[in-house]
C-alpha cells in the first residue's frame, strides 16, 4: 500500500537512514562524554568515536582525516571557508570569484565580504547552468584569493567542471573552494583527483543527522589555512571551537560510510527512476528540463511546465507529494528562483518549475504515482488556462500587447 | 561501565531518557526541512517554534528574543562579536576567569578590531571586584561591552547578574553574560533582568550536544554571525538542528519542573562531599566562594601536592572516578587551569573539579572519599 505523502524533496533534506540512527543511539545514552575531557574514559570513548567518524568522512572524499573540520552544517562551513580564507590571506589580496547560481550561504557570505572591504566577482552561467571556464579565467586578478564554485547545484543538479576549475585555480595560484553539499554521497567526489582546496558538506543531505557538517581543508600542496570564525577551547585544531556534537558526528560518519559503500548501486537504481519520471513528464507538451542533462546529479530533475502557474501546480498535489519549486531556504518567498532566472528563463517558466529530488528510499510505486498526479494536474490546469487556449490556437503570446493595470 | 562514578557534569551531562524520547520522532519520521512549505516542513517548523515558545516562557523572555545556535561557543562568539561590530562597543571589559569561548574571542577582537580590553580585578574568593568594574566603566571614554560569566565553570562562583546589569545600564554599556553553566540549573526572569545577551548549551543540562541558545534582548539589533538562508529570522543561517532544538526545550522543561528538589539534592551532595573531604583529607582547601554565592553543581578542591597526589586525576580515573582538573575544553593542555592560576596560585597544590548532577548520590561521594584517602 502506497503511503502518502511521498517525499521527493531530498535536496532540501533527507530522511535519516535507520542504520545511522542506530549508530548514534549509544552516543546519546551510555557514551555521553565530552570528547575534550582528556582524563576519564567517558571523554576517551567520545573522542575515539569522533576520530573514527573523521576517518569515515575523510574516506568518502579521499581526504586525510586530519583535513576534516567538523561544523554544525554546510552553511557554517561556507562561512568558515570564505571568511576564513578572506581573513587568512588578506595580505595576498581581497578578491573572490563565485557564480550567481551559488547557494544563499555562499552568496550572502560574499555580500558580507563586500561590506568588509572585499571585492567579489559573480560569474554568470550559461543556459545549461554551467559556468564559462574562459570567463572564470579572465576574471582572475593578481588580488584574487579564492574561487568559490559549488560542485553541484541544489536546484537543477548541474555539476560544474570541477577538475577544469581547479586546474585554472592552480595555474594562477588561487585557492579553490567548493560547496559540495548536494554532490558528496551522491556522486564520486575526490579532493585529490578533483584538485579541491576546501570543500563543505553536511549530514542531513545524505541520510545523516541535521546539525552536523564538515569542512575539508587541504594540508598538503598547498597547505591551506583558514582564520577561525568561532573562538574558544581550540577544538578542531583551532579552526572551530565548541564542544563536539558527538552523536551527530557519529551519525554523519556512518552516513558517509553507507554512501561510500552503496553509492554505485543506489545511483544505478535512483537514476533509472529519475529517468522514468523525467521521460514520462516530458511526454507532456511544452515541458522543459532545466539545466544540463549530461552533467547532472543522478537523483535530480528540474522541469518547467509552460502555461501552468507554479503555485497552482503545487496546490494540485502538495497534500500527497512533498516537492518544492526550488531551494528550501528561499521557498517561503514567492519570487521565482534566482537560479532559473540566471539560466535565462522568463518569469513564466521560472514560475512553473518543479524540483524533484529522489533518494535511497524512493520506490518505483512512488514514481508511478507522481507521474500520474503531476500529469493530471498539469493537464487540468491547462484546461482552465486562457493562455494555454491561446497557445493552442496558434497565437504568439509574445506578440500580444498586454494592457497595463 | 556501570560502576563508573561521573563527577564531571560541568563538562557535559548524560542525556535524559525523556529528552531522547522527545527527540526520537524528529530523528525518524518527522525529518522535513523546516523551511519547506509542505506538510513535512510545516511539522518541523511547528516543532521549532513550539520549542522556542517553551524556552522563552521558562526564561520569561519573548519568543522573538530566543535564537537557536550550534552551542554555547557559537552563542558567545555571536554576542561578543556583534557588540563590537554592530553595537559600537570599542572597549571590552571581562575577567581573566571567563571560559575560553569568551577569552579567545575578546583577545581576537582586541588584536584585529583594535578594541580596548580590560580585565576586572578579582577578589581572593574569586568574585569580581565590583568597585573595579565600576571604575573601569566610569573612566572609559568609549562605549563598553561587559562580558562576565554568570557561574564560573571551574569554581562555581556566581555573579550578581542584576547588580552588574544595573551598573552596565548606568554607564550605557552592553552586558553579555555567559550563562552556559546556569541555564537549566537556575531560575531566570529575563524580562526583569538587565542583560542584553545570555547563552545556553543543552548538553550541560541533560540535553543533546550540538545545540545552544542565544538570548538577544529585544532592544538590541545585531547582524547575523553566520550568513546564508533566512533561518532564525535572518539571524542564524543554516538548516536548523531540528531534533536538537526539540531536545533543548524538553531538557530545559524537565530541569525547570524539578528544579527545587534536584537543586536541593545536588547541593546536599556538594556540601556532604565538602565536609567529608575536610574530615578525611588533611590540608584540603577549596577554590572559590564555596559556601557563599556559588553554583550548587561545582566543588573545586585543592589537595596538597605530593608524589602521589600529582597523579591524582590519573589515579582517580584508574579507579573509575571521572573528575577533571578544569574545563574540558582545555583539559588536553598541560598549561593547567587559567582560572585556578588567576585566583589562587599555589604551586604546591593540585586542584580537582568535582561537578554533580541529579544522577549522583551520597554513596558515590563515600566511595570517592575512600579512594581519595588512599590516593593522597
Amino acid at each position: 500500500m502506497l503511503k502518502l505523502p511521498i517525499y521527493l524533496d531530498n535536496n532540501a533534506t533527507t530522511p535519516m537512514d535507520p542504520r545511522v540512527l542506530e549508530a548514534m543511539i549509544p552516543y546519546f545514552t551510555e557514551h555521553f562524554g565530552n570528547a575534550a575531557s582528556r582524563n576519564h574514559p567517558f571523554g576517551w570513548e567520545a573522542e575515539e568515536a569522533v576520530d573514527y567518524a573523521r576517518e569515515q568522512v575523510a574516506k568518502l572524499i579521499g581526504a586525510d582525516p586530519k583535513e576534516i573540520i567538523f561544523t554544525s552544517g554546510a552553511t557554517e562551513g561556507d562561512n568558515l571557508a570564505i571568511k576564513g580564507v578572506f581573513e587568512m590571506y588578506a595580505s595576498k589580496g581581497n578578491h573572490i570569484i563565485t557564480a550567481v547560481t551559488e547557494h544563499k550561504a555562499v552568496l550572502d557570505t560574499c555580500k558580507h565580504i563586500e561590506k568588509a572591504g572585499g571585492e567579489v566577482t559573480y560569474l554568470s552561467v550559461q543556459e545549461d547552468g554551467l559556468i564559462d571556464l574562459k570567463e572564470l579565467e579572465a576574471a582572475i586578478k593578481p588580488t584574487t584569493v579564492l574561487i568559490a564554485i559549488m560542485y553541484a547545484n541544489n536546484e537543477i543538479g548541474v555539476i560544474q567542471p570541477v577538475k577544469e576549475i581547479s586546474a585554472i585555480a592552480k595555474k594562477h595560484g588561487v585557492l579553490f573552494f567548493t560547496d559540495a553539499t548536494q554532490a558528496v554521497g551522491k556522486i564520486p567526489v575526490d579532493v585529490i583527483k578533483d584538485g579541491i582546496d576546501l570543500l563543505t558538506f553536511s549530514g542531513h543531505k545524505m541520510y545523516g543527522p541535521k546539525g552536523v557538517g564538515a569542512l575539508y581543508v587541504r594540508r598538503k600542496n598547498p597547505r591551506v589555512k583558514v582564520t577561525a570564525q568561532m573562538d574558544g577551547g581550540g577544538h578542531e585544531r583551532g579552526m572551530r571551537s565548541g564542544t563536539l556534537n558527538v552523536p551527530g558526528i557519529v551519525g554523519f560518519g556512518k552516513a558517509c560510510e553507507l554512501c561510500r559503500i552503496e553509492m554505485e548501486e543506489d545511483t544505478k537504481r535512483i537514476s533509472q527512476l529519475r529517468d522514468k519520471l523525467e521521460n514520462s513528464l516530458m511526454q507532456l507538451e511544452e515541458a522543459y528540463v532545466n539545466g544540463n542533462k549530461e552533467h547532472r546529479l543522478p537523483h535530480v530533475a528540474n522541469i518547467s511546465f509552460k502555461y501552468v502557474e507554479g503555485e497552482g501546480l503545487m496546490m494540485g498535489f502538495n497534500k500527497n507529494i512533498a516537492l518544492s519549486s526550488g531551494s528550501a531556504c528561499t521557498s517561503a518567498s514567492l519570487e521565482p528562483s534566482y537560479v532559473l532566472k540566471a539560466l535565462g528563463l522568463g518569469d513564466d517558466l521560472a514560475h512553473s518549475s518543479l524540483r524533484f529530488g529522489l533518494s535511497r528510499f524512493t520506490t518505483e510505486e512512488q514514481i508511478d504515482y507522481t507521474i500520474k498526479a503531476i500529469s493530471e494536474t498539469v493537464l487540468k490546469l491547462r484546461e482552465m488556462s486562457p493562455l494555454w487556449e491561446m497557445y493552442k490556437e496558434g497565437i504568439d503570446l509574445n506578440s500580444i500587447e498586454w494592457a497595463h493595470h | 561501565m556501570s560502576n563508573r562514578i561521573y563527577f564531571d557534569n560541568a563538562a557535559t551531562t548524560p542525556l535524559d531518557k525523556d529528552v531522547l524520547d522527545a527527540m526520537m520522532p524528529y530523528l525518524t519520521n518527522c525529518f522535513g526541512n523546516p523551511s519547506s512549505i509542505y506538510s513535512y516542513g510545516r511539522e518541523s517548523r511547528l516543532a521549532i517554534e513550539t520549542a522556542r515558545k517553551k524556552v522563552a516562557k521558562i526564561l520569561n523572555a519573548h519568543p522573538a528574543e530566543i535564537f537557536f545556535t550550534s552551542g554555547g561557543t557559537e552563542s558567545s562568539n555571536t554576542a561578543i562579536t556583534a557588540a563590537v561590530r554592530d553595537l559600537g562597543c570599542k572597549h571590552i571589559i571581562t575577567s581573566s576567569i571567563e571560559h575560553h569561548a569568551t577569552l579567545h574571542t575578546v583577545e581576537y577582537l582586541h588584536r584585529h578590531d583594535n578594541v580596548e580590553l580590560s580585565y576586572v580585578k578579582l577578589l581572593p574568593n574569586g568574585h569580581i571586584d565590583i568597585k573595579d568594574l565600576e571604575n573601569i566603566l566610569a573612566s572609559s571614554k568609549e562605549k563598553c561591552l561587559v562580558t562576565l560569566m554568570h557561574a564560573n565553570n571551574e569554581i562555581g562562583n556566581i555573579i550578581d547578574i542584576h547588580k552588574i546589569g544595573n551598573i552596565c545600564k548606568k554607564y550605557n554599556a552592553i552586558f553579555h553574560s555567559d550563562t552556559v553553566q546556569t541555564v537549566g540549573h537556575f531560575p531566570f526572569d529575563l524580562r526583569n533582568t538587565p542583560v542584553h545577551f545570555i547563552t545556553g548549551a543543552a548538553h550541560k543540562f541533560h540535553g543533546p550536544k550540538g545545540v545552544g541558545m542565544l538570548y538577544i534582548n529585544e532592544n538590541v539589533k545585531i547582524k547575523p554571525f553566520i550568513n546564508g538562508g533566512s533561518q532564525e529570522r535572518n539571524m542564524r543561517a543554516g538548516t536548523e538542528n531540528l531534533y536538537g532544538i526539540v531536545g533543548f526545550a524538553k531538557a530545559l522543561e524537565i530541569a525547570t519542573e524539578h528544579y527545587e528538589e534536584e537543586s536541593t539534592h545536588i547541593k546536599n551532595i556538594k556540601l556532604y562531599m565538602k565536609e567529608a573531604l575536610e574530615k578525611n583529607i588533611p590540608n584540603v582547601s577549596f577554590n572559590g566562594d564555596v559556601l557563599g554565592n556559588s553554583l550548587y553543581t561545582v566543588l573545586n578542591a585543592s589537595f596538597p601536592k605530593t608524589e602521589k597526589s600529582e597523579m591524582l586525576l590519573f589515579n582517580l580515573d584508574i579507579n573509575n572516578i571521572c573528575a577533571s582538573g578544569g574545563s574540558a575544553c582545555t583539559s588536553g593542555a598541560d598549561a593547567g587551569s587559567h582560572v585556578i592560576r588567576a585566583i589562587n596560585h599555589h604551586p604546591n597544590q593540585v586542584a580537582v573539579r568535582f561537578s554533580f548532577s541529579k544522577q549522583n548520590t551520597k554513596q558515590e561521594v563515600d566511595i570517592v572519599i575512600e579512594k581519595l584517602k588512599e590516593l593522597i
